[in-house]
């Protein structure tokens, strides 16, 4: 503890040097501490406590709004789960939107956690094939069905593997995150996704003040910077306190399911037990948590 | 006290030389300072001012990397025929090879720092300070041997300089050894690049055990052809004496290598083509263009041509021991391998998306300023460095003739 103290003055001094010399204009003490700021797993829980208690206070300044800030850690004997319904989707993409919502993606530029893919019937699950743009009066068209993609929570996940600062790693309930204060931006995690999960704040990310949602987790949907990688983490947020994701909640066919793998009175394990499930793209060995299956 | 004395006197150097010396730098700075307000408006308003979006997340600036580190590479490499041919400048070439390679490297880690969003979080990469992702990584590793590569053939080549100047005898062992490790150096940084690639399953495109001895093929075609001109015009202008044959010893070394990049191609593309999996998809993109979107084929096709008019222009002797012919294919592979590592490398790797998706890209006209002011970056550190190298060597500017001027 004492030598951490140490190490971050002299961190702080050795960066007051150079950055006064660099004249970065504007700088002040709130940014320096956030420029200093190490990564959230190093950190202690006092620090951590301490770091949520500015961002509140940030927020308010920043957006006019009382933020609930949380960093809630995984429960014990927990693993995240989800199985999609594919022959109920509709591809209405009510889930995209709800997601927009819950999680703070940026309006403009425009960032969509959730891609529903349309494709045809009878060339099956073909990437190569599908639409991601389709834009017709009604859902679902004829001769097509609807496979929605997000972040399928792979067991064994390349993209916190190539991340060459540590910024995203896998919770202890499976689910993969991202440290938005330490992530450089780099994107070599997107290059590594299979699933075009990962999304980049190309700009600055831009939410009007009153739609934001303010219970927020640090690493999930607190509000992002510019030149940082952001990703669906099953709503941690909710899930954490034993609700149900949003893109689950607004779906009206009811075609999304969700739940506790370890406990074998969940949902999702009947349908593991009970349906034939496939995972996506299963030959890259990435071992996904997001099964689809075909429930009528 | 005696190391400042030799950078005054380097420095001393720059700042002399005729009227075309100071229109070169004057046209560099104007493009540095074009380019630069092009990267400052990328600095404030993020990486939105370029065309990347989460289809081809990366694009332009990794290509030019990949470029840079296969120059920074090849540099180096051609002291082992100097070496083994017992070519007479031996220690001219590794000098002026090390001076090319420590430009490469600057230039290659800073179109790194252009494509990252969060440039001052850098330091997070490092280790002790930051959490740097050793061994897993491929990024930590090529940040690794990248730096130290630098460190060392900077090291070097200062060294040499230094012991000229004072008109010492450098230590035989020291320079031997390290130069001797930093051949293998050389290879490792573009082995550990196309790593960075290679080993994505995600990207079908790249996710070939051929990359990296494509990247080795490819870049010895590339390097060599920037000091093949710049020997000519050392040997015109100065003492520097270089003997015709090791010149075409040089162009000789690059057709075989030139011939083992087209046959590792062609090995590529039968397989590809011939399996006719969906993993050609890429390929048609890249050769041919999927449906209306032919954007990058001519990009592709300018390389394969000048590639193939430099390969019989090497090939055939007399066409190769003629200067003109000979420049002009140097000329053409080099642009032939910058435009394949540039766009045809990392492009196709994300068109289509892995989600099947097609989103166009061609560079911005920001990622083309932003490159445009790191290569002038480049190219006057390197007439810099030169220059300075050029005055101790062959132009007797040593510790007396400072001396002497006081």
């Amino acid at each position: 503890m004492k030598k951490d103290i140490s190490r971050r003055s002299f961190l702080k001094s050795l960066s007051l040097a150079t950055f006064s010399a660099l004249a970065l204009s504007g700088c002040n003490m709130e940014e320096l501490d956030e420029f200093l700021q190490r990564n959230f797993r190093v950190l202690t829980d006092k620090e951590k406590d301490e770091i949520i208690k500015n961002l509140e206070i940030h927020y308010k300044e920043k957006y006019g709004r009382e933020f609930q800030v949380t960093d809630t850690p995984a429960m014990e004997g927990v693993l995240f789960g989800y199985a999609l319904d594919l022959s109920r989707c509709i591809g209405c993409r009510r889930c995209v939107y709800a997601c927009v919502k819950e999680n703070n993606q940026s309006r403009d530029p425009q960032i969509h956690w959730i891609q529903v893919l349309q494709m045809e019937n009878e060339k099956g699950i073909d990437f190569a094939h599908s639409n991601v743009h389709y834009i017709p009066e009604k859902v679902p068209e004829k001769g097509h069905f609807y496979v929605p993609v997000q972040c399928q929570q792979c067991r064994t996940p390349q993209c916190t593997k190539v991340c060459p600062v540590k910024a995203t790693w896998q919770e202890p309930d499976g689910i993969v995150v991202v440290d938005y204060n330490w992530c450089i931006g780099c994107r070599y995690c997107m290059a590594a996704c299979p699933y075009g999960a990962r999304h980049f704040n190309w700009g600055v990310p831009n939410i009007p003040d009153e739609e934001f949602n303010t219970n927020v987790h640090y690493l999930g949907n607190r509000p992002r910077m510019k030149g940082v990688v952001e990703k669906c983490t099953f709503c941690i947020q909710r899930t954490r306190e034993g609700k149900y994701p949003s893109c689950l909640e607004i779906c009206p066919v009811g075609a999304r399911k969700f739940g506790n793998l370890l406990d074998p009175e969940s949902e999702v394990r009947y349908i593991l037990e009970n349906k034939r499930v496939i995972v996506l793209k299963e030959e890259l060995n990435f071992q996904p948590k997001f099964y689809y299956f075909f429930g009528v | 006290m005696n190391f400042l004395r030799f950078t005054m006197g380097s420095i001393k150097i720059i700042f002399r030389g005729s009227k075309t010396y100071y229109a070169w730098l004057f046209g560099l700075l104007c493009l540095i300072v074009w380019g630069g307000s092009g990267y400052y408006s990328q600095l404030n308003h993020g990486l939105i001012v370029t065309h990347m979006r989460d289809s081809v997340s990366w694009a332009f600036y990794i290509g030019n990397f990949t470029f840079l580190v296969g120059v920074a590479a090849a540099a180096v490499m051609l002291v082992i025929p100097a070496y083994i041919y017992n070519w007479k400048p031996i220690k001219e070439i590794v000098i002026f090879g090390e001076l090319l390679a420590v430009c490469a490297v600057v230039m290659s880690i800073s179109f790194i720092v252009v494509d990252i969003g969060n440039p001052f979080r850098f330091w997070h990469m490092l280790p002790v300070l930051g959490t740097i992702n050793f061994p897993w990584s491929m990024l930590s590793w090529d940040f690794f041997v990248l730096s130290t590569y630098l460190l060392i053939n900077l090291f070097v080549v200062t060294y040499l300089l230094y012991c000229i100047f004072y008109k010492k005898e450098y230590k035989k062992l020291l320079v031997l050894t390290l130069v001797l490790s930093s051949i293998p150096m050389a290879v490792a940084i573009h082995t550990v690049t196309a790593f960075l690639y290679n080993a994505l399953p995600a990207r079908i495109f790249w996710n070939s055990a051929l990359l990296a001895p494509r990247f080795l093929a490819s870049a010895f075609c590339s390097g060599p052809a920037i000091l093949l001109i710049l020997f000519q015009v050392l040997r015109k202008t100065t003492k520097f004496e270089i003997k015709d044959e090791a010149i075409w010893t040089i162009a000789e070394l690059m057709v075989y290598s030139m011939a083992v990049y087209l046959f590792f191609t062609i090995a590529e593309l039968f397989k590809e083509f011939y399996s006719g999996t969906e993993h050609i998809l890429y390929w048609k993109y890249l050769l041919f263009g999927i449906g209306d979107n032919k954007e990058i084929v001519v990009y592709s096709w300018s390389s394969i041509i000048m590639g193939c008019v430099a390969f019989f222009l090497f090939l055939i002797p007399k066409t190769r021991k003629n200067f003109v012919t000979l420049n002009i294919g140097a000329v053409l592979i080099y642009i032939s391998v910058y435009l394949e590592k540039g766009i045809a490398l990392i492009i196709p790797g994300f068109t289509p998306d892995v989600l099947g998706q097609i989103y166009v890209y061609t560079p911005s006209m920001t990622e083309i300023r932003t490159a445009a002011m790191i290569f002038s970056i480049g190219f006057l550190l390197f007439t810099f460095l030169v220059k300075i190298a050029i005055a101790i060597i062959f132009e007797d500017y040593t510790i007396d003739s400072l001396v002497r001027k006081k």
